[in-house]
């Protein structure tokens, strides 16, 4: 049996509704569970001193006088760890050429970065701790450093880590057709430099963990701020050397991950490392510097690009020469190369042309180390591609909707395989577009722009379409070699009552991971989603997942849930069809009774069925299976990705005189396949356009020329704020993926993804009439001013 | 650290709507106190200078700073947090807003923007969008964009503003 999802009037037609998510009633209370908020007997603390400098030899550690503060319990090295946790190398067999040293828990005789973790300070209290860790004294010798990211490579810059040869960590050309051939026929070629700064995610809740560890049991809990606990229980049984089932990773709530809380940080194996050489629970949350300096970092992308059409605005070629930084390891086991290889592998992604060349350049420095942040790479495809576009568009004089229309894959189009050798289930370019024109008017838009500006207001809107990379296959990690599942399972139980517990591998960060599970477990057994208890981030109970990274809990975490909901259905209703004497294929449950499906007619509640199998099994017949619970698991495999597509819009009005940018309102049309809670995908959407949009308009961090970071805190690095952000408006194409029966593809990024080149076109169509054009995020006052001539020194 | 800072001070405070004294460190800040001797983990540390409004809770009366105000001065206050506010249904209406417009996804900065929403409804009326946006500035969201929030606050000023004229 198929689920009749174009029948809203089905039985238990919970996806695709708008139901509450369970787990809101407790955290309006302040009820939340977050790592900080667990006290265990016998806890310590543990803070960390970190290197001062950019790049130093560590000649020598006294750490008596820590050991004199009182609560102060221990003071440990980077070599103490080193005696039990093995280092790790960040690399991916699949990103060919991809280097990085080992890297330890904390720094032996070398720091890299400003924020490296040098001595751990163990005491009875956070205070105590950090008044130990300011008596450490280190003796450092400070070495040459690498800052900038363009002469990284040349021969006068140091190498910072002399055993890898050169300070190049990756380097990948994506290639199709004939590139030179292509621009040199071209009616226009027009080329810009764009750059995107380095930012970080600011998770309001810092990253936190508490590990305990048990000797007489050999058993270490992790309790942890994490996207993925299967994969941490991998990594700290791995270089701790304990067998993966001696370890367990909890993930209660979590205060805000967007990808920041999906990698391994050296701070936090070692605070695993200290509570397995104490034997006792060790807590360790990060202060808000400490955030700034060792969160990873993202986006620092300088960008050499240009785009070749002929006189219709048809593109014939996009050449791309991206440039990256990732700090001064790769981080592992994720690796810091997939952000500029997701470059070279998205540019030009909405549209049908031939011919492409796009080469991403990854190098090392002296500076926090970079990874994968919500959109990864992304943000950067989509503004250099319609960065580029509407260049071409202004350059033909061609509307930026018509020239995309001109370009974009006919929906009729599918499959088909892009340039840059992706491959495309099934998009909705055209209809987006037209949905996106639809709601926000797009000529009474154009209209309003124009009487503004008889006025002296600059106004203007930007368009930006996109492709957005979801439901990932082991292509994207597991065929490098890394212990990331793609896989995800679910396991749904029915107890004596009739009540379901579903314990799914994906995990909730505020997502709605768990009112999504539960409408589909809702629907796939036949109760009410407040009759399903989910639960998630336990690595002693849920089946073995991946957890939350690459918009990948709905479409890989709902179809295992939607398999494993309908396979307990069918368990029970062969017991119900025995135990009534019926046709197996004549009963349905609804609403938690077994029915005839024909009429409707109540033949029996779940609670009676679960009495008799739980305590009276003696009546049922020896041989008949009464297996109430189940467990089924999905992994994509004919796509190695599940694309998406979207379109955003922005309107935005520039104050020529301050360089001031106000967000008037923003539009997005996303085509996530089948949409399971709508109120949660628009929330989804609204929210990642909010992350896109502070890296358009503020979000920079700033380093001088030693690798001192300067703006380590929120004062001084800016994030949106409710006065400055537009009432958002989301629409809806869906388009659901063929190679799960829920068809639901990923919705989490898709509003980051596209928001940044909305509002950096929005902004040129503005100045364009005063012949200035801005290309480097963010989009500050002071960048506009100086686009505008207003300022020149 | 000084001696001068080791040094403990008594309170004596209303929590809630019930009595507690305690000896806290002399550099103790609100938000711990309340946390880690009171167990009312619901009020959150984050930026931990008083920018982003996730500690944010009542004292005498007015949304305060958990992360700039000093346990020891909160000798003699009227404190709630959002543990109190919750047990005695004082915001449920908002709560409630808060959970159908789903105007929150973490929840970590909730506890806090739940503070600053009340002190701004508790003014009475039903302020526009752009007052709600200003008020709300300090308290930061990650998670939602802000626009959900504003979208629940809006609707329980007005129904707040709906029962007291009818």
């Amino acid at each position: 049996m198929t689920l009749q999802f174009g029948n809203p009037d089905r039985p238990n037609s919970y996806i695709g509704k708008t139901v509450p998510r369970p787990n809101a009633a407790r955290l309006v209370e302040g009820r939340g569970k977050y790592v900080d908020d667990i006290v265990l007997p016998r806890m310590v603390h543990v803070a960390f001193v970190r290197s001062p400098f950019a790049h130093a030899n560590i000649n020598s550690i006294e750490t008596a006088d820590a050991l004199s503060v009182k609560g102060v319990l221990r003071v440990l090295t980077g070599a103490d760890l080193a005696e039990v946790c093995t280092p790790w190398v960040a690399v991916l067999a699949h990103l060919k050429g991809l280097k990085s040293p080992p890297e330890h828990p904390m720094a032996v005789d070398r720091a890299c970065w400003v924020g490296e973790p040098v001595v751990a300070v163990v005491a009875t209290s956070r205070a105590a701790a950090e008044d130990g860790a300011e008596l450490v004294d280190v003796d450092y010798e400070q070495l040459p450093v690498v800052t900038d990211m363009m002469t990284a490579l040349d021969k006068d810059t140091p190498v910072l880590h002399p055993e890898m040869g050169d300070n190049l960590a990756f380097q990948r050309i994506n290639e199709e057709g004939d590139i030179e051939a292509a621009f040199a026929g071209a009616h226009r070629v027009v080329s810009a430099q764009f750059s995107t700064a380095r930012h970080t995610g600011i998770t309001l809740e810092p990253r936190s963990i508490l590990v305990d560890w048990n000797p007489a049991e050999a058993q270490m809990t992790a309790y942890h701020a994490t996207q993925a606990p299967h994969m941490m229980q991998t990594v700290l049984a791995k270089h701790l050397n304990l067998a993966e089932s001696r370890v367990r990773v909890i993930c209660g709530d979590v205060g805000g991950s967007y990808g920041i809380k999906v990698h391994v940080y050296p701070d936090e194996v070692a605070t695993a490392a200290i509570a397995k050489i104490m034997g006792r629970p060790v807590k360790f949350i990060a202060d808000r510097l400490e955030s700034f300096t060792t969160d990873i970092h993202a986006r620092d992308h300088k960008i050499e690009a240009k785009i070749a059409v002929d006189k219709d605005g048809k593109i014939l070629g996009f050449d791309v020469d991206d440039w990256t930084a990732i700090g001064a390891y790769s981080v592992y086991p994720r690796t810091s190369a997939i952000e500029g290889n997701q470059v070279i592998n998205l540019c030009g992604g909405p549209y049908d042309f031939a011919d492409y060349r796009a080469k991403t350049t990854v190098v090392f420095q002296n500076k926090t180390p970079t990874c994968q942040y919500r959109a990864v790479g992304h943000p950067i495809a989509v503004a250099i591609t319609e960065g580029l576009v509407d260049m071409a568009a202004a350059e033909l004089g061609l509307d930026p909707i018509e020239i995309r229309r001109r370009n974009m894959y006919a929906d009729d189009a599918y499959p088909v395989t892009s340039p840059a050798k992706m491959r495309f289930e099934g998009l909705s370019h055209h209809q987006s577009m037209d949905k996106l024109v639809e709601l926000m008017d797009y000529d009474a838009l154009r209209a309003d722009q124009a009487e503004a500006r008889k006025k002296g207001i600059y106004r203007g809107i930007g368009i930006a379409a996109f492709i957005e990379l979801t439901n990932p296959s082991p292509f994207m990690y597991g065929i490098g070699g890394a212990r990331i599942s793609a896989q995800d399972g679910c396991t749904v139980r029915m107890d004596p009552d009739g009540s379901i517990v579903a314990l799914s591998g994906v995990t909730e960060q505020g997502q709605g991971t768990e009112a999504m599970l539960s409408q589909i477990v809702a629907e796939g057994v036949g109760v009410r989603p407040n009759n399903v208890r989910v639960i998630t981030g336990d690595t002693q109970v849920t089946p073995y997942g991946g957890g939350t990274w690459a918009s990948r809990g709905a479409g890989i975490g709902g179809e295992a849930a939607l398999r494993a909901g309908r396979a307990l259905r069918e368990s029970i209703l062969e017991v119900a069809a025995t135990m009534l004497q019926a046709d197996q294929n004549n009963l349905d449950i609804r609403d938690g009774e077994v029915v005839d499906s024909d009429t409707g007619a109540a033949r029996m509640p779940l609670e009676e069925l679960g009495r008799i199998v739980y305590f009276r099994g003696d009546t049922l017949p020896e041989d008949l299976p009464r297996e109430l619970v189940q467990t089924r698991h999905y992994i994509t495999s004919e796509y190695p990705f599940a694309f998406t597509n979207g379109v955003q819009a922005s309107y935005v009005e520039v104050d020529t005189d301050t360089g001031e940018v106000t967000l008037l309102k923003h539009w997005c049309v996303e085509d996530c396949g089948r949409i399971i809670n709508p109120q949660l995908v628009d929330e989804q959407i609204r929210g990642g356009i909010v992350q896109g949009l502070g890296g358009a308009l503020f979000e920079e961090i700033h380093y001088d020329e030693e690798g001192q970071l300067l703006n380590g805190s929120m004062a001084d690095y800016l994030v949106p704020m409710a006065a400055e952000m537009p009432d958002m408006v989301i629409g809806h194409v869906e388009t659901p993926t063929k190679e799960s029966e829920l068809g639901a593809k990923g919705a989490g990024e898709a509003g980051t993804a596209g928001a940044p080149a909305a509002v950096m076109n929005a902004i040129n169509d503005a100045l364009r009439p005063k012949g200035a054009q801005v290309s480097a995020m963010p989009f500050t006052p002071e960048r506009i001013l100086r686009a505008l001539g207003e300022i020149e020194d | 650290m000084s001696e001068m800072f080791r040094d403990k001070i008594v309170i004596d405070l209303t929590v809630n709507g019930e009595a507690v004294q305690a000896r806290v460190p002399a550099g103790q800040h609100a938000v711990d106190f309340l946390r880690q001797e009171l167990g009312l983990t619901g009020a959150h540390a984050s930026c931990e200078h008083g920018v982003c409004g996730a500690c944010t809770i009542r004292i005498d009366g007015e949304a305060v700073r958990g992360c700039l105000t000093l346990a020891a001065q909160l000798d003699g206050s009227d404190i709630w947090t959002v543990e109190g506010l919750s047990d005695t249904d004082a915001i449920r209406d908002l709560q409630q807003a808060f959970i159908a417009r789903n105007a929150l996804q973490c929840g970590f900065c909730t506890p806090g923007m739940l503070m600053a929403v009340e002190e701004l409804l508790s003014k009475g009326g039903v302020p526009d969008r752009a007052v709600i946006r200003e008020h709300l500035s300090g308290n930061y969201c990650r998670c939602t964009g802000y626009e959900a929030i504003v979208d629940a606050v809006e609707s329980v000023a007005r129904a707040r503003a709906d029962e007291v004229t009818s």
